[in-house]
């Protein structure tokens, strides 16, 4: 079914915006890395392994717009948000912290950053998968009606 | 058009804020670190801190290392080198920042050494065997009691000692002026307090230079 002017706009505009936010979680991930000094721990690569590609995918579906792309951004938005809500049920302690894979090395829940008492890095991961997961899945339901 | 030209835009006001933001990072640490070191000298030298060289040199070059840090052992002859370039003119003021899960236990060790006088033969034995007792595949730091012997330790009064309450308060010290510092990675150098710039052989021995 083509799409109609003004409904691919939309959905243009929509993958735009998530292509930002892949943007700017990728640079910020890498500032703080990279600029601040702070080690990432293992779950962050792990999320950064989801993130990094984000940015890639989402500028070549927007020239020309491609709409598959919800597909293949879905599996990888996905996997990152799996690994942001269980690093942040450890941060939180909702799940125990023996139970968590970093032993060794930086741990998944200190906290480099602090912002107004809440603001964590874990948490910054958490709210940009969350934003794309759902921006995503309203593309989806939007293109099947 | 309209939207490559959107998208160019934003990916250069995104790549600017970045750099921007990296400048201002920089600027306001360094700014920070001027003030610690002027303020409050004592983050960088504690009278525990065991100092190489001859004490009274206006160079001090402050490391902050950890003894299973492959990096910190490949740097220790350099260091030794840059000071011997410049006799009598530099210091080296050792403090700790044990990252690693054993090193706590292996700082204990040399703090224990320093009251057998043995503390800078025994790093050097640490550091001389680090591949054996920090491998990466079986960390065993068990292994090193079998070395220690040879910079002349006493393994038994070295334990008892390791175990003195005064040790825990030095080491302690140490990583809450490492954190005051910034200290994220092994080895960090400041010299006369200020930071390597960025990290390397020949950027220490340039800002060695520089502080003469």
């Amino acid at each position: 079914m083509p799409l109609s002017t003004k409904s691919s706009n939309h959905i243009w505009n929509i993958l735009f915006i998530c292509w930002l936010i892949a943007t700017i979680a990728a640079l910020g991930s890498l500032f703080f890395s990279e600029v601040m000094h702070f080690p990432p721990c293992i779950m962050c690569w792990y999320q950064r392994i989801c993130m990094y590609p984000l940015v890639v995918l989402f500028l070549m579906a927007l020239f020309p717009l491609d709409t598959h792309i919800i597909k293949y951004a879905s599996a990888l938005v996905s996997i990152g948000l799996f690994f942001a809500i269980y690093q942040n049920l450890l941060y939180y302690k909702i799940l125990p912290e023996a139970a968590q894979p970093c032993a060794q090395g930086v741990s998944c829940t200190s906290d480099y950053i602090n912002w107004f008492g809440f603001i964590t890095i874990q948490l910054l991961s958490l709210i940009a998968f969350s934003l794309l997961f759902g921006l995503l899945f309203y593309l989806k339901r939007k293109l099947k009606v | 058009m309209k939207k490559q030209k959107l998208v160019v835009s934003a990916l250069l006001v995104l790549i600017a804020a970045y750099i921007a933001g990296s400048f201002a990072y920089k600027y306001f640490y360094l700014k920070n670190l001027n003030f610690i070191a002027s303020e409050n000298a004592s983050v960088f030298i504690r009278p525990h801190s065991p100092i190489v060289g001859n004490e009274n040199a206006k160079t001090y070059i402050i490391e902050f290392f950890d003894p299973a840090c492959e990096t910190c052992k490949q740097f220790y002859p350099f260091v030794k080198k840059i000071m011997q370039k410049h006799p009598e003119q530099i210091k080296l003021i050792l403090r700790y920042a044990p990252f690693h899960t054993d090193s706590y236990y292996i700082v204990q060790m040399l703090e224990a050494a320093k009251f057998q006088n043995l503390y800078f033969e025994t790093l050097e034995v640490i550091f001389k065997y680090q591949d054996q007792w920090a491998s990466h595949q079986a960390p065993n730091i068990a292994k090193l009691w079998s070395f220690l012997p040879e910079a002349g330790i006493d393994v038994e009064k070295l334990k008892s000692d390791m175990k003195r309450p005064e040790i825990d308060v030095i080491i302690k010290q140490d990583i809450e002026d490492g954190k005051l510092l910034n200290v994220s990675q092994t080895p960090e150098f400041f010299v006369n307090g200020k930071p390597l710039k960025r990290f390397g052989y020949k950027e220490l021995e340039e800002l060695v230079n520089s502080e003469l």
